[in-house]
């Protein structure tokens, strides 16, 4: 059987939970129509970061978009954030269902 | 004699420091604090029911100013003695212009188990100290400019949780008075020492990661984490004079102007001055004032306020 899809980007970006008020509010500006945030913790160039609580703790937004606005998202977190806060952000090829509501 | 919610303390930073496994999670530690400044506010304002609140306004103004006072003192000390950046010394200053909820309720807990008691309004002094430096940390950082988004970050100070838990704690009790609390006091009354001692585990536990952070700092930091507390006291207990508190009040204000905040500012700062380290401010911060004050701190500002106030209990 072959499923009818169609291809979009993930945009997941993991970074400190100070920051999720504003980057939520960021992508309503830039037209995001949906998102999902999950806690996460782990360890990168800015130590280990276990959530054991509020500063410590990390977000991890998932978007599905078109691949134009993926890069452009990418872009704004590249010139707004990457220099000052511990952010991880990437895109990855997927394969979606209702092509519409993204 | 060590009170035994610092007990628990010790016990958390030995825990962590010998690298156990002991870890409580980020749930439980979001309730003790919800817990804590629901309590601290209720009891604050069950008190100033029994009073009027026109008097208090001078004695805000005050400590506004101290929260002021003390900001640009540490400004100047790190950026003097410590050549630290402006961003830098100017969010480090923040935290310690401003207040912690916990050496607080470790101070009102350290009263309370000498039957020393204290004025009501100390709940409003706390709620309202946080904010100030948070303030006057962002204009030492960036200057008085458009590029702080001030409607943001009102909203997210003055309406952060632990404002908003100890001002809502307040209306309650200040609405329900003593009579009314009667049915919640077994819970936010009774139990606020055990709970307090399961806060200060988890805040041991905290603690003890931030030395790996102090190894690499150095000496400066160790010294501004003890000296500046020392500072602020002397600044705290001569406002405390000044607007006539008891000793209890006085010991309680000396504490909460020695102590550095580690939730409200750090939030704010990393918001508002992004390029501020956060790790050295919460290195000092955490991990020498904090358990300076509870330790040695509390027992040596109400000897301080008894010996040079003169106040007896």
């Amino acid at each position: 059987m072959t499923l009818p899809t169609e291809h979009r980007s993930l945009v997941v970006v993991i970074t400190e939970t100070a920051l999720e008020q504003t980057l939520l509010r960021d992508f309503d500006r830039l037209a995001v129509r949906g998102y999902t945030v999950s806690d996460a913790r782990g360890k990168g160039t800015h130590g280990v970061r276990d959530a054991a609580w509020d500063e410590a703790a990390n977000i991890r937004i998932e978007v599905i978009c078109s691949r134009d606005q993926a890069e452009s998202l990418l872009q704004h977190l590249q010139t707004h954030y990457y220099a000052d806060f511990a952010m991880v952000a990437f895109l990855q090829d997927v394969e979606v269902v209702r092509p519409d509501k993204f | 004699m060590i009170d035994v919610v610092v007990l628990f303390f010790v016990f958390g930073l030995a825990a962590g420091l010998a690298r156990s496994e002991l870890k409580l999670p980020g749930a439980l530690y979001e309730t003790l604090t919800v817990f804590l400044l629901l309590a601290i506010g209720l009891k604050g304002g069950e008190g100033l029911s029994r009073q009027p609140l026109a008097p208090l306004l001078p004695q805000l103004a005050a400590v506004i100013a101290l929260g002021v006072a003390q900001t640009l003192l540490a400004y100047a000390l790190l950026r003097g003695v410590g050549r630290f950046g402006r961003s830098d010394a100017a969010a480090t200053a923040a935290h310690y212009g401003s207040v912690s909820v916990a050496t607080f309720a470790v101070g009102m807990n350290w009263l309370a188990v000498r039957n020393i008691g204290f004025e009501p309004q100390m709940t409003i002094i706390l709620a309202v100290m946080e904010v100030p430096a948070i303030m006057v940390g962002i204009v030492l950082a960036r200057g008085i400019g458009k590029q702080t988004d001030w409607r943001t970050l009102a909203h997210e100070t003055f309406l952060g949780k632990g404002v908003t838990l100890l001002l809502g704690g307040m209306a309650i009790g200040w609405a329900a008075g003593p009579d009314g609390l009667a049915p919640v006091k077994p819970v936010f009354y009774d139990l606020f020492k055990g709970t307090l001692a399961l806060f200060l585990l988890e805040m041991g536990l905290i603690v003890s990661r931030q030395i790996g952070e102090l190894r690499k700092r150095g000496w400066f930091i160790v010294g501004f984490g003890l000296l500046m507390p020392l500072l602020s006291a002397l600044l705290g207990l001569a406002t405390g004079m000044a607007i006539g508190l008891s000793a209890g009040g006085l010991t309680l204000l000396t504490t909460l102007a020695a102590s550095a905040s580690y939730i409200a500012v750090p939030a704010a700062m990393r918001l508002a001055v992004p390029e501020a380290n956060p790790a050295v401010s919460l290195a000092a911060a955490l991990g020498i004032t904090f358990p300076f004050n509870i330790i040695v701190g509390i027992p040596f500002y109400h000897w301080l306020t008894t010996s040079i106030a003169g106040a007896t209990p």
